[in-house]
């Protein structure tokens, strides 16, 4: 990556430009990139809190054997006496909704809507996005979509209330298997974020294309920039596959086609194929983003350029590319011949060698640099050490043969919490981190920013890795209660959610206690080693910045 | 001639499974009802003959989960000791080196390229010997990785012997029907037992049912996995054995346990509210009592059983179990739409 001189602040007195809207116009009908960027985060803190607090739910059920609370909550949630059978499918819904929370309404809006929008602008010296009303719908599709699927869980879905068929809908249980509108409404919710999702890819890759200061070519753009600019066109190829899917089984369920059903010549596996054609892409829409921040956070807080630049930008489009043909590991049990098998196995471990490449990448940016260990920092090398170790795991799992055993227990659960819960949320932290003053104008605190890493890597490391203990031993996802043989390791699990709860009511304080009595941030607050452009801004930035561009030498 | 006659009430079967689903569906208390009624019509194992059949005793710690277990359970099975193997030998050390080795690094960074030790940043952008380094170690890595897991696949594949025994397992919502074509067609109805009844009889509540699938021991056993309504997976984690039971299609692998003895699974796809609640309990015995299992549950036994052959009074569904008796199920598939086998 070149190094663009930061010649003071180019832009600090656009005076006249900085009238902002009223507060209805400001927030409601933006057009401004930053503000619909402060809308995502909004949301996506909205949309975790009530995500975690289900999965807080969940680790509190399973801390013991036996049905504990189910019952009782599934009565509360019914507003009538719950039967067992309904209490098991409020688990079920459970399962669903912290799955489908966390991907579609959390990481994504984070990553993308949040600091994609933010500071993908501000990255490549541009004035905003290339489309500032679509930006602005893309973001008021997905509060409709949340809704859609909040309100899923209050109306019939089957046995009890809600959709209870994991996030991944499998048919035939989420057509003829889930009788009532809660299903509809899910899909439909899946359809208005997905669109969502679509347009907010054409912004960006548009943006990117066609916005760039003069003199940043392609091959100078800040690795977060390549990595928004991939996670783009994944999402512009993945997503219609999905929308494709789930009409299909919208149709099945209401007008009497039959993709999904061996009776009408249909086949509940290609279900399967369409969903995980989408789902593997997604896996990587949901990193990619936090590869990007993970580099740039390296590159600033070890005073280096970015080892490797272009390797490290073709890594992530080669992840990208072979993230579209390995997509059947996630079916390995569903019945392929050996040779499908044998096939995805190997394609699945091809993608260890880009990873691998940018887990050293980022370790020789390092080597030889003058590190400070400041919060985002911390969050960045956390990220680096908990990605691999998801990633090994993710190397066990690509063996077909291997898996049959593994396949739905908790190892699985445990892997791609690793990646996700350990690598994309701890990627946000970063980025939050980081760009937090930027933003607001204010600093966090130190200590606090410090001691929520520690505590939140001590309580999702206790929380997920006996999971891996549980899944070999066989217990397997999507499991109310479990046999007492299970016990222990479910109980240190959840003490490790109680544990991890605490970090994450440090980093609220820590927000709250910023917005109010934080110092104010100067422009460049990390020095010499934050290069990118939006360092040579005001913090937080004009309403309107580069309205002069930048020049890139 | 028969055979195509066969297929149709196959085809037949399978289109009505769904149809069942929905009235199940329908009911207050669907699964309960069902699956008590139906474990009443077969003989339940409290039903069968004493003298040919009782119940085996599980060994605490074989086939089962253990307490605060870590590793994968003890294998008795072929391909699942060599899977255990590659898991244990292999893969398990790959994850330690990589990760130590990162870690390591790490660390190494963190002390000696700290502000404090080294306030000079260098330059060094690019190195491209190390940049092939690291990119070509980790192909050769998992080039030995890939060499046994590829062969444990091609393994895990080998046909059934012609004369193997065929078990058909069904899944439904929420319990498991085991069918055994060879011996006369009869069908287990395979429910969880209900906690004091676990304890009673000294089982793992949440593993045990009430009728179990019984194998003969140390003989490849082809397993013709479907099922009824949604889809449902068959697993028994110390066999290294699972499939999913898909309804509308036939999935068919090879289960052989070398060791007498009561192995465990449970469900593995999600299935619906009791998803948690349809374990899978696997018999294994010698060929003689495997025999006797089979007499007192009216079957016949192959080269002259003494009990009447099975009454043939089973739904289509069973009839169609029959269908794809002997035969390998790929030959009656084809004639079959609604049907896509896939080995």
């Amino acid at each position: 990556m070149t190094t663009i001189a930061a010649d003071g602040h180019l832009d600090d007195h656009a005076h006249d430009a900085d009238h902002k809207p009223a507060f209805f116009q400001r927030w409601f009908m933006s057009t401004n990139h930053k503000d619909i960027g402060t809308l995502y985060l909004i949301f996506a803190i909205v949309a975790g809190i009530i995500g975690g607090a289900i999965s807080g739910l969940m680790r509190l059920e399973l801390a013991e054997p036996g049905i504990q609370y189910l019952q009782a909550w599934a009565s509360m949630h019914q507003g009538s006496a719950a039967s067992m059978d309904q209490a098991y499918h409020l688990w079920n819904v459970l399962i669903t909704a912290h799955g489908l929370i966390m991907v579609f309404f959390m990481v994504m809006p984070a990553m993308i809507g949040g600091f994609g929008n933010w500071f993908v602008p501000l990255m490549i010296g541009a004035p905003d996005m290339a489309f500032p009303r679509m930006n602005n719908i893309s973001f008021w599709l997905l509060v409709p979509a949340f809704l859609l699927l909040l309100g899923s869980t209050f109306v019939p879905g089957g046995t009890g209330l809600g959709a209870g068929t994991g996030w991944t809908v499998y048919a035939p249980l989420s057509t003829s298997g889930s009788i009532g509108p809660a299903m509809d409404m899910a899909i439909l919710s899946l359809h208005l974020a997905g669109a969502s999702s679509i347009l907010g890819a054409i912004n960006f890759i548009t943006t990117i294309f066609n916005m760039r200061a003069p003199g940043m070519t392609l091959h100078k753009m800040p690795l977060f920039v390549w990595s928004v600019l991939v996670t783009a066109f994944l999402l512009l190829l993945a997503l219609p596959v999905l929308a494709a899917a789930i009409t299909m089984l919208l149709t099945d369920r209401n007008f009497g086609t039959t993709f999904f059903d061996a009776a009408g010549g249909g086949d509940p596996v290609l279900y399967q194929h369409l969903f995980w054609f989408f789902g593997h892409p997604e896996v990587y829409i949901m990193i990619l983003p936090g590869f990007g921040m993970v580099s740039q956070i390296v590159s600033t807080f070890a005073r280096k350029p970015v080892f490797g630049y272009l390797g490290m930008a073709y890594a992530m489009v080669a992840i990208g590319v072979v993230g579209f043909v390995v997509w059947a590991h996630h079916m390995f049990t569903t019945g392929m011949s050996v040779n499908v098998k044998m096939y995805f196995t190997a394609a699945t471990m091809v993608i260890a060698v880009p990873t691998g490449i940018k887990i050293f990448s980022w370790i020789a940016t390092m080597w030889g640099g003058s590190m400070t260990f400041k919060t985002p920092m911390v969050w960045a090398l956390g990220f680096i050490f908990m990605f691999t170790v998801g990633g090994v795991t993710g190397v066990v799992l690509a063996n077909g043969g291997v898996d049959d055993n593994l396949h739905d227990t908790y190892y699985v659960v445990a892997h791609f919490h690793y990646v996700l819960s350990l690598g994309a949320v701890f990627s946000i932290f970063a980025g939050f981190y980081y760009w937090f003053p930027k933003m607001s104008g204010r600093h966090y605190s130190e200590l606090l920013g410090q001691l929520h890493f520690w505590i939140f890597f001590i309580g999702v490391n206790i929380l997920f890795f006996p999971q891996h203990f549980l899944g070999q031993q066989g217990m397997p996802r999507r499991y109310a209660d479990y046999p007492e043989q299970f016990a222990y390791w479910n109980q240190i699990s959840s003490l490790g959610y109680a544990v991890m709860l605490v970090g994450v009511v440090i980093f609220f304080v820590n927000i709250g206690w910023s917005l109010v009595a934080g110092r104010k941030a100067e422009g460049n607050y990390w020095g010499e080693g934050a290069t990118t452009l939006e360092w040579t801004l005001s913090s937080p930035p004009p309403f309107h910045q580069f309205e002069t561009l930048p020049q890139i030498k | 001639m028969t055979h195509y006659v066969k297929a149709w009430i196959l085809a037949l079967g399978l289109i009505l499974a769904p149809t069942a689903a929905l009235a199940q569906e329908a009911g207050p208390e669907p699964a309960a009802t069902e699956a008590g009624a139906s474990a009443e019509d077969t003989a339940g194992s409290d039903g069968l003959d004493p003298d040919l059949y009782t119940p085996m005793k599980p060994t605490p710690g074989i086939g089962m989960p253990v307490d605060g277990g870590i590793d994968f359970q003890q294998q008795f099975s072929e391909t699942g000791k060599d899977a255990h193997w590659i898991n244990n030998v292999i893969l398990v050390p790959m994850m330690f080196g990589v990760s130590l080795f990162v870690l390591g690094l790490l660390f190494w960074v963190i002390v000696k390229f700290r502000r404090g030790a080294n306030p000079e940043p260098s330059k060094t952008t690019h190195n491209t010997f190390i940049e092939v380094v690291w990119t070509v170690i980790p192909v050769l890595i998992l080039l030995v990785i890939a060499v046994p897991s590829i062969s444990l696949l091609a393994k895990q594949f080998e046909p059934a012997p012609e004369d193997a025994l065929t078990v058909k397992v069904t899944g439904y919502q929420w319990y498991w029907g085991y069918s055994y074509p060879d011996n006369g067609d009869f069908e287990v109805i395979s429910s969880m037992l209900p906690e004091e009844e676990a304890d009673k009889r000294g089982e793992p509540y949440q593993l045990a049912v009430d009728n179990r699938m019984v194998i003969p021991v140390g003989k490849p056993v082809k397993l013709l996995i479907t099922a009824a309504d949604v889809i449902h997976s068959f697993s028994i984690p110390a066999a290294w054995f699972k499939l999913d039971a898909v309804p509308g299609r036939i999935n068919e692998k090879v289960l052989q346990i070398d060791r007498e003895g009561v192995y465990y699974g449970q469900c593995s796809e999600l299935c619906g509210a009791r998803h948690g609640f349809m374990p899978i309990t696997v018999e294994v015995l010698s060929e003689d009592k495997f025999n006797d299992w089979v007499r007192a549950n009216g079957g016949t036994v192959k080269g002259g059983g003494e009990a009447e052959v099975a009454d043939a009074e089973g739904a289509p569904a069973e009839t169609a179990a029959d269908a794809t008796g002997d035969e390998n199920a790929t030959e009656t598939a084809p004639a079959e739409e609604a049907v896509a086998a896939t080995n």
